[in-house]
This record gives C-alpha cells, sequence and structure tokens, in this order.
C-alpha cells in the first residue's frame, strides 16, 4: 500500500508540472494585459510600457516562464499583480471559507442523499422513487445560482431566517459561521444530492437483485440491516466514485456560489484573478486545484479497499 | 435595602452610560469595485480615488458648485505677474501616525502626482521651482501664467493630487505604495482590510476639520461615524437583496434596472449625488484606415444621436441627460458652440460624406464589451445607428478586459486591430481641455486612439497658459470648433447613477466622488 502511494504520488509531478505549462501558455495566448488594466483610461502608450517593464511582462514568454518556475521550485508562488501580496497568503486567507463550504455541503449532500438513494432503490417503483428521481433531474436541471436567489427570496428576505450575504470566519463564533453558512451549502448541495442519490439508488437496486441480498432474507435479516449492511456497502465503490468527483467538481460549484453569496473564498479569488488578469494568481489557483483534484482520486482510489476488499495494492 | 437598591440603579445606570459611549456606530457599504490597489496616484481607478478621499487629504478642493476651494491650505498669495504662489498649510494637520503635516510633505506629494496625472504633466510645464519655505509653507514658481495651478491643486477626479508624508511621496510613481498613512478623516486599517472581502476604515479622532460647512469636497469634513465597511458583493441583485433586508446602508451604485425595485421600499432612499455624473464616449483609432480620414469620423457625427445610447443604457430619463456640451452641462465651459447639426442620427449627411471621402465599405471593427453592464448596450445601438450611417461594422464583442488590452495595439485590423470603442467618463474628469484625456492630440503620446493634430494642442497649451476664467471659456468653445474638424471622439450623453441608502443615513455630499464625511447615522 505505502508503494502504491509513493508511486501515486511521484505520478503527480509530471501532472502538476504539464498543468502549469498549460495554464502559462493559455494565460499568455489569451487576450489581456494586465499592465493596460492597472494603467486606466488616460495612460499613455508609454505608461503602459513602464508598467509591463515593471511587471516583467515585457520578457519573452520562456524567461518568464522560467522565472516563474524556478520560483515555484522554491515554494513560492509569486507576487499578485494587483494585491501587491504574496499568493500564499492570499491562498491561505481564503482557504477557510471555501473549505467550509465545501465540507457542509458535502456533509448535506451525503447524509441527504444516501438515504435518500436508498430509500428509492428499496420502495422501487413507488412514488417515493419517483418523487426522489424527480427531485434528481431537477436539481441537475436547474443553474445553482438560480437555486441561490430562490433560497434566499425565500429564507433571507421573506423569512428573514438567514443573512442574505456574507461569511464569517470560525473565529468569529461557531453561531455566526453556521448561520451565514447554511444557505450557500444547501444552494451548492442540491446538485450533489441529486448526483449521489441518483447513483445511490442505481447501485443498491443492482444489490439488492442478489443471491446473498435474497439469502439474508431468508434468513430472516430485518429490512434495515439487509439495506444498510449488505446492500449499502456492496454498492459503496460507484457512490464513493461519484462522492469523489462531486468534491472535485465542488471547486467549480464554489466559483458560482461565493460569488452569488459574497463568500471570500478561493472561488472568488479566482475569479477576480481571470478579470484583472493577475497572470500569477489564477496560476497559483489552478495549480492548487489541480492537486486537490489529483490528491482526491488517489484518496478515492485508497478508499475502495475499504469497501472491497478485493481490491488491493 | 433603599440603599442598596439606590446603588444597583445608580450602578446600572453607570454601566448603560459606558456601554453608550462606547457604542460605535459602522456603516456597511458596497462600493461599485472591490479595493485591491491603494494607491490613487498608480492606478486611475476609480474605486482607489474613492478609498484616496477616506484616508487623505488635499490641499484644494472642488466645492458643490465646482469652485476651487483651500482645504488643507489656510490661505494663499498670487504675486502681481501671477508667477509666484505662496501656500500656508492650516495649524493642526496631522498623519494617522500622529507627526505633522509639514510643507516638504506636500512638496513630494505634488511631484509624484504631477509625474502621472495629465493635468499635473501639463502644470508641471509651467512650473519653475516648489521650495519650502518652513515646515507650514512653501512657494511655487511659475516660468509664465497658468490657469492650472489653482485648479490642478483641487483637480477632484483621478488623479487627485493627494497628501502624503514624504517618505511614502517618494516612492517612484509607477511603483505601488507600501506605507498608507494619509492626514484625511478616516484611517485605514490594514490588519482588517481583506482585498475581495471587505476594506475597513475607522474615524480619525485628531482630524482637524475646517470651520466651514461641508460642500462638495470642500469645507469641514467631520466624520460622523465611527468605522465605515466597504464590503465587497460583486453581485448587483444581492447588494441590493442586502440592502433592502437592512445588512448593508449603502450601494453606491445600483443597477438601473434594479432601482425601481429599491424605489418600492420605503426604507431606501435614493440620492442624486453627482448630478455631473458620466458621459458614454466613443473612440476613434486614427491610426488605421477609415478612421485615419477626419470626413469618415466627421459621419460619424452626423449618424448617432445621444439619445439612442441612454434610452438602451439607462433607460429613465430622471438619470440621463442628451447633452452637446463636451464639457458637461452644467458646468462652467459648458457650451454647444459648434455642435449645430451634429448628433442628431442625419443618415443622409452621413452617406454624403462617406461618399465624399471615397469609404471602400469594408467593415469597421468595433470592439463590443459585454460583462460591464453600463457599457453593454453601447456596441448594439453604434452598429445599428452607424450601419443606417452607411458603414459597415464588424461588431467584435469580448469581456472588457480584453476591449482594454485591444484598444491599446496600434495593429492593423486583419492583425487584431480595431476602429471604434466605447467607454464612459466620470464628468469630473473631463471638464476642460486639459485634463479631458481624449482631446490630447499629441499623436504617440495621446491616449490610446492616438489623434494628431497641431492645432488641437496649441489650443490645449492656449488653456492651460490662460488663467482668466471667461477666456478660458473662448478656448473652450475654439477647442469644440476645432473638434467639429477633427472629431478626436464622440460623446454620447450624460448620465449619473444614484447611490441607494437606508433612509437612516442622512448627510450624504453632492460632489463628484462619493464621500462619507458630513454622513450620519440615526
Amino acid at each position: 500500500m505505502a508503494g502504491y502511494i509513493l508511486r501515486r504520488l511521484l505520478a503527480t509531478i509530471p501532472v502538476l508540472v504539464i498543468v502549469a505549462v498549460l495554464v502559462f501558455l493559455m494565460l499568455r495566448l489569451t487576450p489581456g494585459d494586465p499592465a493596460a488594466v492597472i494603467a486606466g483610461d488616460n495612460a499613455t502608450t508609454e505608461q503602459i510600457a513602464l508598467i509591463r517593464n515593471r511587471l516583467g511582462l515585457d520578457q519573452p514568454i520562456l524567461a518568464q516562464f522560467a522565472i516563474w518556475a524556478g520560483n515555484l521550485m522554491q515554494g513560492n508562488l509569486g507576487e499578485s499583480f494587483f494585491f501587491k501580496k504574496p499568493i500564499g497568503e492570499l491562498i491561505i486567507g481564503r482557504i477557510e471559507p471555501t473549505l467550509s463550504l465545501a465540507f457542509a455541503t458535502m456533509l448535506i449532500a451525503i447524509s441527504v442523499a444516501i438515504p435518500l438513494g436508498v430509500l428509492a432503490a428499496y420502495k422501487h417503483g413507488s412514488w417515493i422513487d419517483r418523487v426522489v428521481m424527480g427531485f434528481s433531474v431537477m436539481g441537475f436541471s436547474v443553474p445553482v445560482f438560480v437555486i441561490g436567489y430562490a433560497l434566499i427570496y425565500v429564507f433571507a428576505i421573506t423569512l428573514g431566517w438567514f443573512p442574505v450575504q456574507g461569511y464569517q470566519p470560525l473565529s468569529g463564533g461557531f453561531g455566526g459561521f453556521l448561520h451565514r453558512l447554511v444557505l450557500p451549502a444547501v444552494t451548492l448541495s442540491v446538485i450533489y444530492i441529486a448526483l449521489i442519490a441518483r447513483m445511490t439508488r442505481a447501485s443498491v437496486l443492482e444489490v439488492l437483485s442478489e443471491d446473498y441480498i435474497r439469502t439474508a432474507r431468508a434468513k430472516g435479516q430485518v429490512e434495515r440491516k439487509i439495506l444498510f449492511r449488505h446492500a449499502l456497502k456492496n454498492a459503496a465503490v460507484p457512490i464513493v466514485t461519484v462522492v469523489g468527483i462531486g468534491i472535485a467538481l465542488l471547486i467549480g460549484g464554489v466559483v458560482v456560489t461565493e460569488s452569488v453569496f459574497s463568500i471570500p473564498g478561493l472561488g472568488r479569488l479566482t475569479v477576480d484573478a481571470v478579470l484583472a488578469r493577475d497572470y500569477p494568481t489564477i496560476q497559483a489557483v489552478i495549480l492548487l486545484f489541480s492537486g486537490v483534484y489529483v490528491g482526491i482520486n488517489l484518496m478515492i482510489d485508497l478508499a475502495y479497499s475499504l469497501f472491497d476488499p478485493r481490491i488491493r495494492y | 435595602m433603599a440603599w442598596r437598591l439606590r446603588s444597583l440603579v445608580a450602578a446600572a445606570a453607570i454601566i448603560a452610560g459606558a456601554s453608550l459611549a462606547q457604542a460605535q456606530t459602522t456603516l456597511k457599504v458596497v462600493m461599485h469595485s472591490d479595493v485591491k490597489i491603494v494607491d490613487p496616484i498608480w492606478t486611475t481607478a476609480y474605486i482607489v480615488r474613492n478609498h484616496g478621499y477616506m484616508i487623505y487629504d488635499t490641499l484644494f478642493a472642488m466645492d458643490e458648485a465646482g469652485n476651487i476651494k483651500p482645504q488643507m491650505v489656510e490661505g494663499f498669495t498670487e504675486s502681481p505677474d501671477k508667477l509666484t504662489y505662496k501656500f500656508t498649510l492650516r495649524d493642526g494637520l496631522s498623519w494617522h501616525d500622529g507627526k505633522p503635516v509639514t510643507s516638504e510633505d506636500c512638496i513630494a506629494s505634488i511631484k509624484r502626482w504631477s509625474a502621472k496625472d495629465p493635468v499635473g504633466q501639463k502644470l508641471m510645464t509651467f512650473v519653475d521651482a516648489i521650495t519650502a519655505d518652513d515646515a507650514k509653507s512653501f512657494t511655487v514658481k511659475l516660468k509664465s501664467p497658468t490657469g492650472l495651478l489653482i485648479f490642478g491643486l483641487g483637480k477632484p477626479s483621478s488623479n487627485v493630487p493627494f497628501m502624503m508624508p514624504e517618505r511614502v511621496a517618494k516612492t517612484d510613481p509607477n511603483t505601488q505604495i507600501s506605507e498608507f498613512i494619509g492626514s484625511g478623516p478616516f484611517v485605514l486599517k490594514q490588519d482588517e482590510w481583506k482585498p475581495g472581502d471587505k476594506i475597513v476604515y475607522t474615524k480619525f479622532k485628531d482630524y482637524k476639520p475646517r470651520a466651514e460647512p461641508a460642500s462638495g469636497l470642500a469645507g469641514g469634513k467631520v466624520a460622523k461615524v465611527d468605522r465605515i465597511e466597504w464590503l465587497a458583493v460583486s453581485d448587483q441583485q444581492q447588494a441590493v437583496n442586502a440592502l433592502l433586508a437592512g445588512e448593508i446602508d449603502m450601494i453606491e451604485q445600483p443597477a438601473f434596472d434594479l432601482i425601481p425595485l429599491l424605489k418600492s421600499d420605503k426604507a431606501i432612499k435614493l440620492w442624486n449625488y453627482n448630478p455631473l455624473g458620466l458621459q458614454y464616449t466613443m473612440r476613434f483609432n486614427h491610426t488605421q484606415p477609415p478612421f485615419d480620414n477626419p470626413k469618415i469620423r466627421q459621419a460619424v457625427t452626423y449618424a448617432l444621436n445621444q439619445k439612442d445610447f441612454l434610452e438602451a443604457t439607462v433607460g429613465n430619463p430622471d438619470y440621463y441627460n442628451a447633452c452637446k456640451a463636451m464639457f458637461v452641462c452644467g458646468t462652467q465651459l459648458a457650451s454647444e458652440k459648434g455642435m449645430e447639426g451634429l448628433l442628431e442620427s442625419n443618415f443622409k449627411k452621413s452617406q454624403e460624406l462617406l461618399k465624399e471621402a471615397g469609404y471602400d465599405g469594408k467593415p469597421i471593427v468595433l470592439l463590443h464589451s459585454t460583462d460591464l453592464q453600463s457599457l453593454t448596450n453601447l456596441g448594439p445601438v453604434a452598429k445599428q445607428l452607424l450601419e443606417k450611417g452607411g458603414f459597415k461594422v464588424d461588431m467584435q464583442s469580448s469581456d472588457w478586459q480584453t476591449v482594454v488590452s485591444r484598444r491599446v495595439r496600434k495593429d492593423p485590423i486583419d492583425k487584431g486591430g480595431w476602429n471604434l470603442m466605447q467607454t464612459s467618463w466620470v464628468s469630473a474628469d473631463i471638464l476642460n481641455p486639459v485634463m479631458a484625456g481624449f482631446f490630447n492630440a499629441s499623436c504617440d503620446k495621446a491616449a490610446f486612439g492616438w489623434p494628431c493634430d497641431e492645432q488641437m494642442e496649441k489650443l490645449r497649451d492656449d488653456f492651460a497658459r490662460e488663467p482668466d476664467a471667461a477666456k478660458q471659456k473662448a478656448i473652450a468653445e475654439a477647442v469644440q470648433m476645432r473638434w467639429r474638424e477633427i472629431v478626436t471622439h464622440v460623446h454620447l450623453g450624460q448620465y449619473n447613477v444614484p447611490i441607494a441608502t437606508r433612509t437612516s443615513l442622512t448627510g450624504i455630499l453632492t460632489a463628484p466622488a462619493p464621500v462619507f464625511w458630513n454622513v450620519e447615522k440615526k
């Protein structure tokens, strides 16, 4: 197992290198000039050129890449063109809101979706099954921002139960932290509830027709134990895969949700950096996201062996 | 027993009194943008200018009527030949770190500002020397008289000549400052500033406001709230929701389509705080055909009309003004001289001019920004009007930052170049021919579009040299007449965006920029 983990970790290096090169090149090839953005409407060509020089953007792309890669190897992500702060510091300041949102979202999604999926499979063909599947289709189809606005209208504006926007750090008190996190987390969880519930239903349904389930029933096992101990555990591998993919997809989801709810997380940082053509920040954030993606994939692979003893690395 | 009861009541009163004294008033505001940069000389971004007004002060300032009044300056003397000006600072001015403001600080600040700002650059061509007489006074000696000195030092919009401590002001103007100490009515709470989340200011307790009442950007800057938080809310609908729910106190620039929603709520008040507002503008690339031909540029002035642009972008006549005066309606230099027959969508005349000029029918590239709500609808209107006027238009849509990066390129059209783009200017930035950057016709040294016209440059120089207001107006009109010939750009109408607040807020000042002194929260 240790050897497998080491091999997988080593395999992430070329992946991250390819991501770094691609991101760097794509940013340089897409239209946009941070110097022109900084200079403003009144700036002369000379002033823009001077700013470009200060930012090092007048150097050949290869030289720019070499400087960036050299700094990266030393653990230095560089300095933001706009914020004038080390990017590492910017990212650290934004991790808590994003992680909190992601964790709360997945917690809600898993705790709601898995029981729903199991129930739908158990009551296959009934109205419960149809309601769960209907919700699932709706969850896929309605964009996150629409769900967000609808929830805000009902629970924040009409009922006044939750704040419209904003984030309170955990250090400011758990009550306030949770109060501000509920709406965005519920908003973002809808799509994952849909995804996971549907996959759970399909997997459990398949397992429920297996011989060992019939045997368990014949032995007089209670249905709850059959469902959650025998069926769900054997249906877990595809569910874990979907949950893992869901966590990775969350990276995209938080961008929209953080914007709608004004949460100062990594998603907002990414949007701000892209709009301002803040190259060093975009590069660092995408590299971080790629690392997270690779890490989650590794964890999913390792989790398989927990649910299916036949899988060994 | 009675004694105990009295003691308890007294103790409760003391506690209540103490907590009342400690009660802080906090203003939560959504500005038009997040503050990422905090050097108002390094960038012209309006959000940074607004930040500048929070923590810095100015030597002079524009009042509500548009007059330049002393601000940090107690007074000044002018020699009879108008070549020597002696300025004396007010008593009690201090930086946020407690050190006194000195004339050396002001000289260094003027120099840094003038290295970046177009008015400052022009002003410096007249300046022979700036010297400190003592800690509180300094002298400016001019080579020849100019009306730009006092106006420049009281320039209301980007770049504003904000005063900074000498050690900060000595920073290279092309490098961002790293210390944010001003002498203005509010202090930046650096430990609480989180770009992308919020920027926080607190009242500067040692600020000495002028005795006069606040007027525009001038007068007594009395901070009436203890703490101000500018929250970064990028979603307009969410900002409005937060204001309606009472989570925030103010939105600086609510979207026009959401204003009816705000108007329908009795707890919300709209303030038309900046009657001069903004001006939509179309810019030509003078280096590329067909707009290297002045006759073809003239054709555009006949094809367009302002009302169509304003209707499409603003929609509500309460907030727009079809105004042909290039130096903004409602100002001292406002005039419609030279504008007869223009901007009335006379398509026949436009087509005639195109025929005379030999326009070959090649499509012109119009850069169209799609992500800034205030600009998005300009492109389709321009395309339609220009096509009716005989042009063929290739409208290329992209996000604003792509437009910004393309507009500085002089490349031919087939290599990513451009012919036309549209933007919007804060009116306070275009009040005369020197500060209005699009009149600069100094070829390569001009702003993007690069118009080239010696006569226009001479008129702008004449304006800078002229200290007399009546003569300045005559020159401004001559500039407009020359503009009619060479057409550096086209103005597409004025509009203003109201501030929306909860009714608990009072004291919003009428000014060219949103400022927070005098604002009270009940």
